[in-house]
């Protein structure tokens, strides 16, 4: 032991409210809570105490997922539904980063669309699909509609918030230091929001997954919804297995890389 | 010493509006403040000291009344105030150079200028080396340090300093009052300093404005007659003890007065 002498504090011992875990306690933890959930699952399948049409051993899971990538261009799922996700949020961030910022900069402007957000984000993006499929019809552009509906408005609401956070005394500050007026939101609010505002980026983009496979799940014909829906009516529940899997992979990676890019750009937070 | 003045404040009241009916935060005040003068505000919370601060500084207009900046009225903020805040007011994102350099690159200064202009001021508040640190990884007083040196650098006339070092340990509260008045010695500048630490008042200030609590208003006006080159020492010479019982029976007054409100409502 490096530390020959290691105590626990009693208020912040493991076991104490607030208390701490070193580091590879924590990763322990958390890949047995992983291997326990996946020890459950392999236990109740292999021993015939679930039937098999409604969920699979992961034996079957890894031979249906092979099946998929080799004969059914699962790939082409993976990337259509991604390519959906991206655009669908790629669109929201570019409108509402902006105006989120200038509702939460500007008393006018948050007056004009903040309440008017605050009612549209209670509309569930999903209740639209009708209403988009007759507007627009069925093709990339009414799934990425749907996506938009869905985060547009609680992206926009979060940003306006994200900039409030902002204290007031460092733009005072700044107006001493000769900031024009003009200039304050560009200068000094967007800087110091901008890891709130990457944070709330990074939520927006799961809730994206979620309305895509909604989006596919009506009048599509392709992507991981698409191909779930599919396997639900010919009941290949293995499939829907591997597509619930392969959306928690995706939507784990897409984290990843907004965390990274956190380290990267924030090194002084 | 012809002293030139430098801000008149004539009349200057101010109210707020409440829920029902307005706070009276400050009943009429008068005070002119001199060119290259330390006037220490001192009072009480609640006493309207900060208030009078940020009409100075422009944050905030007079209800009524109207101070002037060499004979022209302040209508907003502007560089020829520098201001410190007691909360920690460094742009996080920005090293400390960037920070001190950050008010030089508003007035278009060329990029070389403005390094060695931000250089010299951390030199003169001996931060040398943290030119390349986050605000992050400074103590709370180098973080006011830094400050000081950017609003320094941005080369105002005058510095508000509103509780400056009202974060701060004990220890380096003594420090940072000195550095402060080394500072000014090299760089003469009107000051006008909110605090509520009488000590730090007499030690700092030229003059000691005393304020009456609720509504604010100037009770007197102290003359600090010590000698300019004042160090640590001084705090305890008799002639700075008289001041200090004399200031705080002042302020006991005030807060006695407070409670009996407070009290008798």
């Amino acid at each position: 032991m490096k530390h020959p002498n290691k105590r626990v504090d009693a208020t912040t011992s493991a076991l104490a409210p607030q208390g701490k875990l070193s580091r590879n306690v924590y990763v322990v933890l958390a890949v047995v809570s992983f291997a326990a959930v996946f020890a459950v699952w392999a236990l109740i399948t292999n021993l015939g105490l679930v039937n098999a049409d409604f969920m699979p051993t992961p034996q079957a899971t890894v031979q249906s997922a092979i099946e998929l990538f080799t004969e059914q261009h699962f790939l082409e799922d993976i990337r259509v539904s991604t390519y959906r996700v991206l655009m669908g949020f790629l669109i929201s961030a570019v409108i509402a980063v902006p105006v989120g910022l200038l509702v939460g900069a500007y008393a006018p402007v948050n007056a004009l669309i903040e309440p008017l957000m605050s009612f549209i984000r209670y509309l569930p993006a999903t209740a639209f699909i009708p209403l988009f499929i007759l507007w627009i019809g069925i093709d990339e552009s009414e799934k990425i509609a749907v996506i938009i509906m869905g985060s547009l408005p609680q992206l926009l609401l979060m940003v306006a918030v994200d900039t409030q956070k902002v204290p007031h005394d460092l733009v005072e500050v700044s107006y001493t230091l000769g900031t024009k007026r003009s200039l304050v939101l560009w200068k000094v609010i967007l800087p110091a929001s901008l890891p709130y505002i990457l944070d709330s980026l990074r939520m927006i983009l799961g809730w994206a997954w979620t309305y895509v496979v909604v989006a596919e799940m009506v009048g599509a014909s392709s992507g991981i919804g698409y191909m779930m829906i599919q396997s639900e009516r010919m009941m290949v529940v293995g499939n829907i297995f591997v597509g619930l899997l392969a959306i928690g992979l995706l939507g784990l990676v897409f984290d990843c890389l907004f965390k990274l890019l956190d380290k990267l750009l924030f090194r002084w937070k | 010493m012809a002293a030139s003045v430098h801000y008149q404040i004539e009349n200057v009241t101010k109210q707020f509006p409440m829920r029902k009916g307005t706070l009276q935060a400050l009943d009429p005040v008068s005070l002119e403040i001199y060119q290259n003068e330390f006037v220490a505000i001192l009072g009480t919370s609640g006493c309207g000291k900060s208030t009078l601060l940020r009409m100075l500084a422009g944050f905030t207009a007079p209800t009524t009344g109207q101070i002037l900046s060499h004979g022209v009225p302040i209508t907003g903020p502007g560089k020829d105030r520098g201001m410190v805040f007691q909360s920690y007011t460094l742009f996080p994102w920005m090293t400390v150079q960037k920070n001190v350099e950050y008010g030089l690159k508003q007035q278009k200064m060329e990029k070389s200028a403005r390094a060695e202009t931000a250089r010299k001021y951390l030199n003169v508040v001996g931060l040398d080396g943290f030119a390349d640190a986050y605000p992050k990884e400074l103590s709370g007083g180098m973080k006011q340090r830094v400050a000081i040196a950017r609003a320094l650098a941005a080369n105002p006339e005058s510095l508000l300093l509103d509780e400056p070092f009202g974060a701060l340990d004990t220890q380096t509260r003594s420090h940072m009052q000195e550095l402060t008045l080394d500072v000014w010695r090299q760089y003469p500048k009107t000051i006008v300093m909110v605090t509520h630490d009488i000590e730090e008042a007499i030690f700092m200030a030229d003059r000691i404005v005393v304020m009456r609590a609720r509504p604010g208003s100037i009770k007197e006006i102290i003359d600090v007659d010590l000698p300019r080159d004042r160090d640590f020492y001084i705090k305890s010479d008799p002639a700075f003890l008289d001041y200090k019982r004399h200031i705080n029976e002042l302020i006991y007054e005030e807060s006695l007065k407070l409670e009996q409100e407070a009290l008798g409502a």
